[in-house]
């Protein structure tokens, strides 16, 4: 026996990737699914890993790994897969060289998403072989056996993890590395040049592969155990109850059916083994399906005409637990205590010291402008007091949203003035785009680049533009006002402030208010949780001491907590935390009476 | 299953919650327990709430664990225990540290922190509350004010009957944890939150 380790179901899928001979990984950040490839990492050199600017790069470049006969693997959050969904349905008819595996991180409940999207629908409608991992244990298992079923039926294979798999410990048996050997490159036009001639042919043997898949669901997968029947004891008495389940809803239901059911407990669920199903059905008295988001498994199941109760009574979306559903199937909920006491909400909010502050602060003073956002750390201004923040969408989406709203508006003669607003790494990921379109088709947005030197939000991820990979190597730096001209901003219309000195950005605010074409202004100060390295350590510096208030001074007039600072106290009195404030001196800036003073 | 039990560990980003959780998990882990660890902390660094939850028995099967199911809730925040109050189970128990930290809305002037949540929380469970800030700082690092909560958390379970978790060779699995330099510090944390009542 291999030891035995607690493991979150994103470092148990690295390890299976590992142990099963992987060479290639890529990866945009994106919670849940991030941990993957920061545990990759750590496999260096066994395993080359990289960030890639965007979910699109990163499928594609496991794509090309795979054509170049080694096993690769791509992981993304779920939203991530509608970025890399383009190659994706092509690449399931071309099929693998080396085995492919693509993970992603769907988050039920929306703990740290815009939307609650269930890519099992990805696996239906690509067509891709699909295995759902239930605890540690089974990530390991399943993304070997990934490599395997993808190199054997020439597929694709899709791994759904949830938030609850990926962030959840429990038990795994550590193996070795198995080296996979590297498939000499054969060129293979008719396989790898998807022209509508080839596609088509390819197109057919899609059919016969799902056969081929099928079988495997429905015969093997069930002799391995992947798809399997738990039976209840034979001397078990009353109704036989049968639950359908997959992922992490197959651990609710044996809590909450426990050993007088049984289980139809499904590791690979596309091709959904409906016959299997069949089969279970005619052995229980009554069949649930339960599982998280979409009716997936129900949908299908009842197409094949076989009875069941599934979403009249499971919740259609959040994510579910043993209390949900006990409630949902039994109608019974455990006792709780309660109280009349309230308790205040305790929002996210940016860090005392965070840059993005400086320059939301500075734009709540401008009047008549709609923000255009876009997603990050960033995205918390649109939280009161700052509320400067007016839609945001998916990444990359401020500069291109904007610029359609500043069409609009110009055809409707309003005198609405667009500003977006995009982090640096949300920039490289898909807002280069839309800032070509915006110079392109001539819409005179402001476009605002918070480049806080890191990819904050999933927890500082180097990126494009901070100098090193994600294994620690020196990159080149990409140069955003040198991009930003080359797009065609014109030079006079490009600034790079500090963010949290009040007067340069309002000058830059002034200049690109006034300019009737479009503008950019980069604000550009590290993430105040960055570990600085290398030549940024001086450049960098602190920019003040710890603040206090001179309550002498102070006529309480409040502006300063405008600025929505954790670090200051609005009582009856205003305060500063000094415990918590880190000499940004962005309040001294804002306060007419000097009161504000460093330590 | 109804030989497994449950901890919830709820506080705000930074207090080192995820820390004690990982030691505590470990250590059920040595003693030959199931043991399931999940972990919300999306938004932690950013001042928003943190929670872990443990479950532990001769076998787990659900990560996470539903309203009033949770055998203790280990508070570091006053105002966190409130929050959760509901995923206490009948007759479990609540450690509370007595430290609050005022939320967003609090600080920009529109909401109050609530008052009475002690008096409260204690008329309703089995309530033990403890200074663990004070006595961290005590010991000369505030940072171990984590590692005196395991202690009491640990105690509680034990005083509750399990006494299997008497026999964990906690110390060394908090050495493992801990950098070298922090080692006895956090130790003595540890025996403090054990002895607190
Ligand atoms: C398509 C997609 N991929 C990934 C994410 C996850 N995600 C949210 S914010 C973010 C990073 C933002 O970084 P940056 O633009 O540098 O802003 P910061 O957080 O540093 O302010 C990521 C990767 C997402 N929401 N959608």
């Amino acid at each position: 026996m291999g030891e035995k380790k607690l493991l979150t179901g994103d470092e148990a899928v690295a390890r299976g990737a590992w142990e099963a001979g992987l060479l290639f990984a890529s990866a945009y950040p994106g919670t849940p699914s991030t941990e993957i490839l920061e545990n990759l990492a750590e496999y260096k050199p066994d395993v080359y890993a990289e960030w890639a600017p965007n979910e699109k790069v990163a499928l594609e470049s496991a794509i090309g790994a795979s054509m170049a006969g080694v096993r690769s693997l791509a992981a993304m959050k779920h939203v991530g897969v509608n970025v890399a969904a383009d190659p994706l349905f092509t690449f399931s008819y071309t099929g693998v060289t080396g085995g492919m595996v693509l993970v992603s991180a769907d988050d039920p409940g929306l703990h740290s998403s815009q939307n609650e999207q269930d890519n099992r629908n990805y696996a239906n409608a690509a067509k891709l072989l699909m295995l759902e991992p239930s605890d540690s244990a089974e990530c390991v298992k399943f993304t070997k056996l990934g490599f395997e079923l993808s190199e054997r039926f020439d597929t694709p294979v899709l791994l759904r993890m949830t938030t609850r798999v990926c962030h959840s410990k429990s038990l795994v048996e550590l193996s070795e590395r198995q080296e996979a050997p590297i498939i000499p490159y054969q060129p293979n036009i008719q396989k790898y040049v998807m022209t509508p001639a080839n596609a088509r042919v390819r197109r057919a043997k899609l059919s016969d592969r799902f056969q081929y898949e099928l079988a495997f669901s429905e015969g093997e997968a069930v002799e391995m155990g992947l798809n399997r029947m738990e039976l209840r004891a034979t001397e078990s008495a009353g109704e036989h109850i049968g639950v359908v389940c997959s992922g992490v809803a197959y651990q609710y239901a044996k809590e909450v059916f426990g050993e007088n059911a049984s289980y139809l407990k499904l590791g690979v669920t596309w091709p959904m083994p409906v016959n299997l199903v069949r089969e279970f059905r005619s052995k229980v008295d009554k069949l649930y399906i339960v599982e998280e988001v979409d009716p997936y498994m129900e949908n299908q199941i009842r197409a094949a005409g076989i009875d069941c109760i599934g979403k009249e009574v499971i919740p259609e979306w959040d994510e579910l637990n043993t209390d949900i559903v006990r409630k949902a199937v039994f109608g019974q909920s455990s006792p709780t205590l309660t109280t009349e006491l309230e308790t205040v909400a305790r929002p996210p909010a940016l860090c005392a010291g965070c840059p993005h502050r400086g320059l939301f602060y500075a734009l709540t003073k401008r009047k008549d402008i709609i923000i255009t956002g876009d997603i990050g750390c960033y995205t918390l201004g649109s939280a009161p007091p700052l509320s400067a923040m007016h839609s945001t969408f998916c990444m990359g989406g401020s500069i291109s949203t904007g610029h359609g709203a500043a069409k609009a508006l110009e055809k409707a003669g309003s005198n609405l003035k667009i500003v977006a607003v995009i982090g640096d790494s949300t920039f490289f990921h898909t807002g280069v785009n839309s800032l070509m379109n915006v110079t392109y088709n001539g819409s005179n947005i402001i476009t605002i680049i918070l480049d806080n030197r890191i990819t904050a939000m999933t927890g500082q991820q180097q990126n494009p533009g901070t100098g090193y990979t994600l294994q620690g190597e020196i990159a080149p730096e990409a140069d955003i006002p040198k991009l930003c001209a080359a797009i065609g901003i014109k030079e006079e219309n490009i600034f790079v402030v500090n963010p949290l000195r009040l007067d340069e950005t309002n000058a830059a605010l002034d200049k690109a208010f006034a300019s009737d074409n479009a503008s950019v202004i980069i604000t550009k100060w590290p993430c105040i949780l960055k570990k600085l390295q290398g030549e940024e350590t001086s450049l960098y510096e602190s920019l003040g001491n710890v603040c206090y208030i001179d309550q002498e001074k102070c006529k309480n007039c409040k502006i300063c907590t405008k600025t929505g600072c954790v670090a200051i106290y609005n009582g009856d009195r205003v305060e500063i935390n000094e415990a918590m404030c880190v000499g940004c001196t962005l309040c001294i800036q804002t306060c007419p009476f000097d009161a504000i003073i460093e330590r | 299953m109804s030989n497994t039990k449950a901890i919830l560990l709820v506080g705000v980003g930074g207090q080192g919650t995820i820390l004690a959780s990982k030691i505590l998990s470990e250590g059920l882990v040595s003693a030959g327990f199931d043991v399931k660890m999940s972990e919300i902390h999306g938004m932690s660094q950013r001042g928003g709430n943190v929670s872990t939850q443990i479950r532990y028995g001769e076998k787990v099967y659900s990560p996470i664990i539903g309203k009033g199911e949770a055998d203790v809730i280990v508070a570091f925040e006053v105002m966190e225990a409130l929050r959760w109050i509901e995923y206490l189970t009948e007759g479990g128990n609540f450690i509370i540290n007595n430290y609050e930290i005022p939320s967003v809305p609090i600080l920009m002037g529109a909401a109050k922190y609530p008052q009475g949540i002690l008096d409260e929380l204690s008329s309703k469970a089995k309530t033990r509350i403890l200074n663990a800030n004070a006595i961290a700082e005590k010991l000369g690092n505030k940072q171990t004010q984590n590692i005196v909560l395991l202690g009491a958390a640990i105690r509680a379970l034990s005083d509750s009957g399990d006494t299997a978790l008497n026999a964990i060779a906690w110390k060394e699995i908090i050495t493992r944890n801990v950098k070298a330099a922090f080692t006895e510090v956090n130790i003595q944390a540890f025996e403090e939150g054990l002895r607190a009542n």
